[in-house]
């Protein structure tokens, strides 16, 4: 596989990699209205970064650990008294509050913060892209395993239990997907940006789907074509790549809310 | 075996108790319905017998296998989310088309396919919900406040619809109503609901009970009586330690 010698190919296919398992979830973050559940459970992964590097276990498990723990908080703490929104914003700021002063603890190495908060897409090695493609599968065979259930239940939870699915259980695997994402996409992304790649594209999508699984697919697209348009961006403008991907996404966001608001102006006529 | 049977079933939320002992069961086929004021928790009745909310005391019984379709008070779509009346149908199963066309024409909801769920009336939406809940070949369909929205016609239209499906598919139905004229009259049993069963039976006998009169009135000053009911009286279930003995003042003060 020789074309994988050249890091530009690889920074396109982990970028890819990503695009591709953030639509589905993406979509399900925007109906289910968890857009700072993403942010959150993200900037748990500069802990996870740390607590990886004192453990000198791998940042993919570190992250994967902390991410997760910090989700499962989040669901265990949600409706005890405290609005979704303020419960969510301590916890967020928190997570990356703690993960900044942990690494400053770490003396022996010396890391670069700046590539985990705003990833590193152009030193993915051939090892991180297996790690990345196999998160990515895994995400997606996770959620189209779920796809029905999650539907169900993001819709109404009695007509899950209805149904005889259980809303919780969809809900532990939207948690573990959604780490697994965080988990392979700060290498790409980094860990303040992987929401937008949630939300961006599947908010994009939104005025040219009809159905869920087309405003996947389309989301799908939009994402791919943020990660090779930024990459492009960030090679000639020589921009940081992460924040330049994103940058692509929200022009694309841009530029279909507009042909949105001109299709139904033309229709109206 | 009854469907569903549930026996000193006490529900709390939030630490207030909604559901006190009570007994239930549903037959194979029957219309069964049940009335009572707001807050009387009709709807979390219901929810305990779909599994949605566990009861603290007592248990709740269905039989093995058995296939419920639902259709909630109401149900709030995501503007985010696109989906076409089709598409809603194969939730969460997958249905053939001609299913989901056969279902459509029993619900009265014939050529919705294509459209958007958000894009239908009150009237066309609860059709789809109907539509939804018998593709899942219920052998209880239950309704929480089907007609909420619809104006006397059409909820008059609705409760016909859902006899005719009763006939042809042979489910039984339990539902909840506060249009109590109508309900009553497509009734084979009636339950009368206040944080506890108050009366139960066939419709011409709750609606002579003395319990049913103190919570709903007589005749036609039904409606008010039940809007003074509300305003006045110890029912509401906030007070559901003096249920026992509420009845007697609110038939003396009726």
């Amino acid at each position: 596989m020789m074309f994988l010698d050249d890091f530009l190919i690889r920074a396109a296919l982990a970028g890819l990699g990503v695009a591709i398992a953030a639509a589905p979830l993406g979509c399900l973050v925007v109906w289910r209205r968890m857009a700072y559940f993403g942010d959150a459970t993200a900037h748990a992964a500069i802990l996870g970064v740390a607590l990886a590097l004192t453990f000198q276990t791998s940042v993919f498990a570190g992250v994967l650990a902390v991410s997760l723990a910090m989700a499962a908080a989040i669901s265990g703490l949600s409706g005890r008294g405290y609005a979704m929104d303020t419960l969510l914003g301590v916890l967020a700021h928190s997570a990356i509050a703690f993960g900044l002063v942990a690494v400053s603890f770490l003396s022996g190495v010396r890391i670069d913060l700046m590539a985990y908060l705003f990833g590193d897409i152009l030193a993915v090695s051939k090892g991180d892209l297996g790690v990345i493609w196999g998160g990515a599968v895994l995400v997606l065979l996770l959620i189209r395993w779920r796809w029905s259930a999650l539907l169900t239940t993001t819709l109404n939870p009695d007509l899950a239990y209805a149904a005889g699915l259980d809303p919780k259980r969809e809900q532990l695997v939207l948690t573990v997907a959604l780490a697994l994402v965080v988990a392979v996409a700060i290498k790409v992304i980094g860990a303040l940006l992987i929401a937008a790649m949630l939300i961006i594209p599947a908010a994009a999508a939104r005025p040219f789907a009809s159905t869920p699984e087309r405003m996947a697919l389309i989301a799908g697209g939009i994402g791919a074509i943020s990660v090779i348009g930024g990459l492009q961006a960030s090679f000639h403008f020589d921009t940081p790549t992460g924040p330049s991907i994103v940058c692509v996404a929200a022009v694309l966001f841009v530029a279909a809310s507009l042909s949105d608001v001109v299709r139904r102006r033309l229709g109206r006529r | 075996m009854n469907l569903v049977e549930l026996t000193r079933a006490t529900v709390r939320l939030g630490g207030q108790t909604v559901l006190e002992n009570v007994d239930l069961s549903v037959r194979a086929a029957e219309i069964l319905t049940i009335v009572g004021p707001n807050g009387s928790g009709k709807s979390t009745l219901l929810r305990t017998i779909i599994g949605a909310v566990k009861p603290s005391a007592g248990q709740v019984v269905r039989k093995p296998g058995l296939r419920i379709g639902y259709v909630p008070q109401k149900l709030h779509i995501d503007p985010t989310l696109p989906l076409t009346v089709r598409r809603f149908l194969s939730l969460p199963e997958h249905v053939s088309d001609t299913a989901a066309a056969e279902a459509l024409d029993h619900a009265g909801a014939e050529c919705l396919s294509r459209q958007q769920m958000a894009s239908l009336s009150g009237g066309q939406f609860q059709r789809v919900l109907l539509a939804r809940a018998l593709l899942s070949k219920p052998d209880l369909l239950i309704l929480d406040e089907a007609t909420q929205g619809l104006d006397q016609p059409g909820s008059a239209a609705f409760y016909r619809q859902i006899e005719t499906v009763r006939r042809e598919l042979g489910c039984a139905v339990l539902m909840v109503s506060h249009e109590l004229h109508v309900v009553m009259a497509a009734s084979d049993r009636v339950i009368c609901l206040n944080g506890h069963v108050c009366c139960e039976g066939a419709p011409e006998h709750v609606a002579s009970a003395p319990e049913y009169r103190a919570l709903f009135g007589t005749g036609t000053q039904g409606a008010l009586a039940l809007y003074r009911h509300e305003h006045n009286h110890s029912h509401d279930h906030e007070h559901a330690h003096d249920h026992g003995h509420s009845h007697d003042k609110d038939r003396a003060a009726s």
